[in-house]
């Protein structure tokens, strides 16, 4: 089924200038990976070489981060917003 | 000119530095990129330091915020184009922290020192590059009367 994805700022260049992009998916693993072969440039932004989320990535599912539902076998409906959205953090 | 910051807004974001002093604060510039690839702040979204463990020298935005603040920009036809913290007692100058917790490449990352609870200098820096050779570069910004 269709969900929406949220871009970052960061990423739109990876993701042909994108705010909102339109994804198939039953799970968000498989939202993620329709995302990556819509837009090849965006996987290395968003895995790892083993493939796994970078650990600078977070994956809000709604309100929900990925990580503390069932990660990518989190099942997914229409009406969802999936939002990527890189840490921010830092110090003197 | 790079950034430009209404003067409300600049003094809003000094006054959080102060306000959380001595500890740092933080928070997220929306507003919207221009043609010429500058950018035009429209809100400072005042923020928590999750980083409890270590406030006076730590800052960290909880995700969570990020994604509603995200939302909520983009809604509203704007975007997320930078962040700001404070330094206590420290130089507006970033630091290897800074530069390895940055992600938002494109985006401005705005410091204020605050010598003994008063903001003293605030300066911009604009994240270039991508992961593994990324660099703070210094960005000019602009105080706009709105």
């Amino acid at each position: 089924m269709p969900i929406k994805v949220l871009i970052p700022t960061p990423l739109r260049p990876y993701a042909g200038k994108q705010s909102v992009i339109e994804v198939s998916a039953q799970t968000v693993g498989e939202a993620l990976s329709d995302l990556a072969a819509q837009h090849p440039d965006l996987r290395k932004h968003l895995f790892s070489e083993e493939g796994k989320l970078r650990s600078f990535v977070n994956v809000y599912l709604n309100n929900e981060n990925i990580r503390y539902l069932s990660e990518n076998a989190t099942p997914v409906k229409e009406t969802d917003i999936l939002s990527i959205v890189p840490s921010v953090a830092g110090g003197r | 000119m790079a950034l430009r910051i209404p003067r409300a807004l600049y003094d809003q974001l000094r006054q959080h530095g102060e306000a959380t002093y001595p500890h740092e604060c933080c928070g997220v510039l929306v507003g919207e990129f221009d043609e010429a690839g500058g950018k035009v702040v429209k809100a400072a979204v005042q923020c928590g330091n999750t980083r409890t463990d270590s406030p006076q020298n730590r800052y960290h935005i909880a995700p969570s915020e990020l994604v509603r603040i995200q939302r909520e920009a983009l809604l509203a036809g704007q975007d997320i184009v930078g962040f700001y913290h404070s330094h206590p007692d420290h130089p507006a100058q970033w630091s290897s922290t800074d530069l390895d917790e940055a992600h938002w490449t494109g985006c401005s990352y705005v410091i204020t020192s605050v010598e003994k609870g008063r903001a003293v200098l605030t300066n911009s820096f604009l994240l270039l590059g991508e992961e593994g050779e990324k660099r703070l570069e210094d960005e000019l910004y602009e105080l706009s009367a709105e």
